[in-house]
C-alpha cells in the first residue's frame, strides 16, 4: 500500500547512525517534533535503529499506522570501506583507449584495499571528444573479451567512460555487451556517480560497485525492522551526502552517494530549526566539532573532491573544517606545565569519566561547567581544577573561532547554529559571528535533518554557449528545467521544487565559448 | 640520478612550486611517471654536459586545456611517436627528451614519455619555471630555431610545422591543439648538445628534486624552509575573498584577491593570472611580477595550490622566488616581462622591491594597466 494514499500518515521518523549515538526524531505533518530518542549506536548498527524505532514507537502520541516515511542516515557504506569488509570484486572497465591509457585503473591504491576490491582492471577503446563527439570508435569486441576474462571472478563491473559526464553514450554501449555476456551482474556506470575527472570517477565508480552487497544488506535490514515495527507500509528513503534524500532503490544502485550524509543531515536540521538559510553551523559531539556552512539552507559543497578509505574521488561533499574538540575532549597539563586539549576524549564514556560525573578525568565538559556555560552531572569541579579548565576552554574557543574563519567564504559576520551534544561548549558570543543560535532539539539536528524530507535533481553538463547572450540564457534555462524534472522524479513536489544551486565554470580551449554547468533542484517530498 | 618512485615524489613537489601556478596539476602526471618506472625502470637524467656535441636534445611539453586533461590522461605512446617523427623530420637520432618546462605537470609527462621512448631526460629545461606561450622559452631567447617543431595527438596522429617563427608557432600549435580535441604533446625548439649548454635553463630537474627533498624533509615549517633554500619572499598570508576566473582566446585569464589575516590583517593583495601567476598588486604598488616566480600555498599544507584550483575562503600563502637568470637581461624581459603580458610598467626583482631600494622605477597605478 502506498503511504501517500494513507490519509493517516501524517508522520515522518528520521533516523541518524552516528558513530557513537543513535537518534531518531518523529516529526508531524507540520514538521514538529512529537518524540525524540538518543539510543547507542550497536556495533550491527541494526540494533541501535531497532530499539531506536522502539523507542520513539512507545511514545503514545506517535501510532505506527500514521508514519508515512522513514529517512536513515547511516555510516554503514563509510564503515565497510574504512573496514575493508563485505566488499565485492569488482572488474574496472574503462572505455578511454588511446586518449586515457597512462594511468590504469586501480593504480595508487592503497594494497590492501586493491586486494579487497579488485578483480581486474581493463582499458578499451572508445570514449568522447569534450565537445561529445567520438574520440575513436567504441570497441565492443573488447567489451566482450573482458567479459569472458572477468566473468567467473567479479561480483560486480565498474563502468567508466572518457567524457561521460558530458554524453554517457558510450557507458550504455558498454553496459549492453556486459547485459548480452554476463547477465544480470551488477553494473556501475560513473556518469550516475561523479562528475569531471577521469581517474576520480572512474574511484568513485568502483568504490559504489564494491558496496552494492553492504547497501543490498542495509537496504534489506531497514526493511526487516519496518516489518519488525509494524511500519512495512511506511516509504523508506537514505539520505545522501548533498543533505537530500534518495530511495532504496537509488541507493542499492548509488550507496556510494550515503557516505558524508551525517554531516550533511546535521546542516539541514540547523537549517530547518533555526529557519536560517545562510548560517554557519557547528555540530559539536564527543570527539569533534564539524564546523559547516550552510547555502540557501543546504550544506555547501566542497570545491574539491575528497579521499575516502585512502581513494581520491570527485563527489561532493559538504564543506567541512573538523576539529578534534567535543565534549569528551581530554585537557590535561603536560610537564611544562602548558595545557593540551585534545585529541583524547573519553568518548562515550563521559557520564563516567569525566569529574562532574565523579570520575577522575578533565575533560572540556567539565570545562564547560566550570565556565558557567551547562550544568551536568552530579558533583562540583574541585576548586583545584578551575585555572586547568579555564585555560582549557579558552584554547577551545581560539579553535572554534579559527575553525569559523576558515570555512566562511565571504568576508561579512553571519550567524552560527549550534547544533550536536556537546554544543554547550560553544560560548554565547564569538568573533566572526553575529550571533550563536541554540535551536530547540538541537541534540538531535541530524535526525531531523533525515525527517525533513527533501529530495533533489541534479544537472551536470559541459554546454557551448555560443557568442550570443540569448543562447547562454537558453542553455541555462534548459538546464534548469532538467534539474526540476530530476527532481520531481526522485518524488519532490512539482509545486514545491526550487533551484538551489547554480554554477557555471568557463572552459578553456574550446572552438567556441563553454561553460560547465551544474545545477540542482530540491523540493519537499510530494504529497499527492 | 635516476627518476624512481622516491625521486619522483620529490620531484613533483620541487616542480609544482616552480610552476607558478601554472603547467598543470602534478596529480595525474605523478601517477602516469611511477606507473612507467614501476613498468620500465628508472629514468636517467644526464647533466647537459655529459651530452655530445651533436647529440639531439627533444624539449617536450603537454599543450592544451587543464579541462581537456582532466578527462583524457594522455598516452604514454605519445613519447614513442614523438621520437619517430623528429628523427623522421632531422634525419637525427635523438639522444634524449628535456622537460620544455619544469613547472607542474609538464614536468611529469616528459618523464613518461622518455621511458617509453627509451631516452634519457637531460638535467634542464627551457623556462627554470612555467609560462603560458611558446616563445616564452630559452632557446628561442638564444636564438635557436623553434621549428622543426612536431606535434602529436592521443591517437599518434601528427604534424610538422617548418620554417616557422616562435609567435607564428604558437599560434598555429594552439589552433591545432584545438582541432585535435584540446590536447596535444610537442617537440619544439630541438637543439644539439653544444647549443644546449648556452640555451637551457641548467640543473633544472636535480633542482626541482632538491626543492622536493627539502620541503619533505621539513616537518614544521615548510613555507619558511622553501623561502629560505630558494632566496624567496612571502609576500602575505590571507585569505582567497575572491577568484575572477574567465577564459578567453584559449587562456584562463583573471584574478585572484588575498585578504590578509593575523600580522597582514587590513591588506588587500590581488594576483593577476594567465594561466600562471603574473603580478602582484597591492594599493595600486606592484609587490612582484614575471618573471619572478609568484606561487600560492595552502597555509596549512604548504602544498602548491595551483591556478584552476582556487577557489574562496582558502587559507594560503603568498611567495615570490627570484625569476631564474637567463630572464633578468633586457632581451629576455622583453619576451617574459610585464610589458610581454600587456602591463604598462618594467620589470623590478622582488627583493628589491621589497627592500624599497632608491632608484625604483615609478610605480604609477599599475594597477590600471592589466588588460
Amino acid at each position: 500500500m502506498s503511504a501517500a494514499r494513507n490519509r493517516r500518515a501524517d508522520l515522518r521518523i528520521g533516523i541518524d547512525v552516528g558513530g557513537t549515538n543513535t537518534d531518531a526524531v518523529v516529526l508531524d505533518a507540520s514538521d514538529r517534533p512529537v518524540a525524540k530518542t538518543k539510543v547507542a549506536t550497536t556495533p550491527d548498527i541494526n540494533t541501535g535503529i531497532r530499539r531506536a524505532l522502539a523507542a520513539v514507537l512507545a511514545d503514545p502520541r506517535v501510532g505506527a499506522a500514521r508514519v508515512g516515511h522513514v529517512m536513515i542516515g547511516t555510516t554503514h557504506a563509510t564503515n565497510a570501506l574504512l573496514e575493508r569488509r563485505e566488499l565485492r570484486r569488482v572488474a574496472a572497465l574503462r572505455i578511454g583507449a588511446p586518449a586515457s591509457t597512462s594511468v590504469r585503473p586501480i593504480f595508487g591504491w592503497p594494497e590492501d584495499l586493491r586486494r579487497a576490491v579488485s578483480a581486474d582492471a581493463a582499458v578499451v577503446a572508445g570514449g568522447l571528444e569534450l565537445d561529445g563527439g567520438d574520440s575513436v570508435a567504441f570497441d565492443a569486441d573488447a567489451v566482450a573479451r573482458f567479459c569472458a576474462e572477468v566473468g567467473d571472478r567479479a561480483e560486480a563491473i565498474a563502468i567508466s567512460s572518457v567524457f561521460a559526464p558530458v554524453s554517457p553514450r558510450h557507458e550504455f554501449l558498454a553496459l549492453d555487451v556486459v547485459r548480452r555476456e554476463l547477465g544480470d551482474i551488477p553494473v556501475s556506470l560513473s556518469h550516475q556517480v561523479g562528475s569531471l575527472g577521469l581517474l576520480e570517477r572512474e574511484n568513485t565508480t568502483i568504490l559504489n560497485a564494491a558496496l552494492g552487497r553492504v547497501a543490498v544488506q542495509v537496504v534489506q535490514a531497514i526493511e526487516d525492522a519496518l516489518k519488525v515495527h509494524d511500519l512495512g507500509h511506511a516509504v523508506p528513503y537514505f539520505a545522501q551526502n548533498d543533505g537530500t534524500l534518495m530511495s532504496l532503490e537509488s541507493t542499492e544502485r548509488t550507496p556510494v552517494l550515503t557516505i558524508g550524509s551525517g554531516p550533511a543531515n546535521s546542516l539541514r536540521g540547523a537549517a530547518f530549526l533555526t529557519g536560517e538559510a545562510n548560517a554557519l553551523v557547528a555540530d559539536v559531539g564527543g570527539t569533534s566539532t564539524d564546523i559547516g556552512a550552510l547555502s540557501l539552507t543546504f550544506p555547501r559543497e566542497s570545491a574539491f573532491g575528497v579521499e575516502i578509505g585512502g581513494v581520491a574521488t570527485n563527489f561532493r561533499m559538504p564543506d567541512l573544517v573538523s576539529i578534534a574538540i567535543g565534549g569528551g575532549t581530554v585537557v590535561a597539563r603536560d610537564g611544562d606545565g602548558a595545557v593540551s586539549v585534545g585529541p583524547r576524549s573519553v568518548g562515550y564514556r563521559l557520564g563516567e569519566r569525566a569529574l562532574v560525573f565523579g570520575g577522575e578525568v578533565a575533560t572540556l565538559s567539565d570545562a564547560a561547567v566550570a565556565a558557567g556555560r551547562a550544568r551536568m552531572g552530579h558533583q562540583d569541579v574541585p576548586a583545584s581544577a578551575h585555572p586547568l579548565l579555564a585555560e582549557a576552554i579558552g584554547e577551545s574557543d581560539r579553535r572554534i573561532t579559527d575553525a569559523i574563519d576558515r570555512i566562511k567564504v565571504t568576508r561579512g559576520d553571519l550567524p552560527l547554529i549550534a547544533v550536536g551534544g556537546g554544543s554547550v561548549l560553544i560560548p554565547d558570543g564569538l568573533p566572526g559571528v553575529t550571533e550563536v543560535i541554540r535551536p530547540e532539539h538541537f541534540d538531535v539536528a541530524n535526525a531531523i535533518g533525515a525527517a525533513i524530507g527533501t529530495v533533489s535533481g541534479h544537472v551536470d553538463r559541459i554546454v557551448s554557449i555560443g557568442r550570443t547572450e540569448g543562447e547562454r540564457a537558453r542553455v541555462i534555462e534548459e538546464a534548469r528545467k532538467d534539474a526540476v524534472g530530476n527532481a520531481v522524479g526522485a518524488g519532490a513536489d512539482p509545486g514545491a521544487v526550487e533551484i538551489v544551486e547554480i554554477d557555471e565554470i568557463p572552459l578553456s580551449y574550446l572552438r567556441e565559448p563553454a561553460v560547465r554547468l551544474r545545477v540542482k533542484a530540491a523540493g519537499p517530498l510530494s504529497k499527492v | 640520478m635516476l627518476l624512481d618512485a622516491t625521486t619522483l615524489h620529490h620531484y613533483a613537489r620541487g616542480a609544482a612550486i616552480l610552476g607558478a601556478g601554472g603547467g598543470g596539476s602534478t596529480g595525474v602526471g605523478l601517477l602516469a611517471a611511477l606507473q612507467a618506472v614501476e613498468e620500465l625502470g628508472p629514468v636517467e637524467v644526464v647533466p647537459v654536459t655529459e651530452v655530445p656535441d651533436d647529440g639531439l636534445i627533444m624539449p617536450v611539453a603537454g599543450l592544451g586545456s587543464p579541462d581537456v586533461t582532466l578527462e583524457k590522461i594522455g598516452n604514454p605512446r605519445m613519447g614513442v611517436w614523438l621520437r619517430e617523427m623528429i628523427e623522421r623530420e632531422t634525419g637525427l637520432r635523438a639522444h634524449a627528451m628535456m622537460p620544455g618546462e619544469i613547472g607542474g605537470g609538464n614536468a611529469l609527462m616528459p618523464v613518461v614519455w622518455a621511458a617509453h621512448a627509451g631516452l634519457p631526460l637531460v638535467d634542464a629545461d627551457g623556462m627554470g619555471r612555467a609560462f603560458p606561450e611558446m616563445q616564452m622559452i630559452s632557446m628561442h631567447l638564444a636564438g635557436i630555431p623553434a621549428t622543426p617543431t612536431v606535434l602529436i595527438d592521443e591517437r599518434g596522429q601528427g604534424m610538422v610545422f617548418r620554417d616557422m617563427d616562435a609567435h607564428w608557432l604558437e599560434r598555429a600549435a594552439r589552433a591545432v591543439a584545438v582541432a585535435f580535441g584540446g590536447f596535444v604533446t610537442t617537440a619544439d625548439h630541438v637543439v644539439t648538445g653544444a647549443q644546449a649548454r648556452t640555451s637551457t635553463v641548467l640543473g633544472s630537474v636535480s633542482r626541482a628534486v632538491r626543492i622536493g627533498e627539502i620541503v619533505s624533509g621539513s616537518r614544521s615549517d615548510r613555507v619558511s624552509s622553501i623561502l629560505e633554500h630558494l632566496d624567496g619572499h612571502a609576500l602575505v598570508t590571507g585569505k582567497i575573498s575572491d577568484v575572477d576566473r574567465r577564459t578567453t582566446d584559449g587562456f584562463v585569464r583573471g584574478s585572484v584577491l588575498i585578504d590578509g589575516v593575523r600580522e597582514d590583517k587590513g591588506r588587500l593583495v590581488r594576483v593577476e593570472i594567465q594561466n600562471e601567476n603574473l603580478v602582484v598588486l597591492e594599493e595600486g604598488r606592484m609587490l612582484a611580477s614575471v618573471p619572478d616566480i609568484i606561487t600560492v600555498l595552502d597555509t596549512q599544507t604548504s602544498d602548491v595550490v595551483f591556478t584552476e584550483l582556487l577557489r574562496y575562503g582558502q587559507r594560503v600563502t603568498l611567495v615570490a622566488l627570484p625569476a631564474p637568470d637567463i630572464w633578468c637581461t633586457p632581451r629576455g624581459l622583453e619576451v617574459v616581462g610585464p610589458r610581454a603580458f600587456g602591463y604598462d610598467f618594467d620589470y623590478e626583482p622582488v627583493g628589491s622591491i621589497l627592500a624599497g631600494l632608491p632608484g625604483a622605477p615609478a610605480r604609477s597605478a599599475p594597477a590600471e594597466a592589466g588588460r
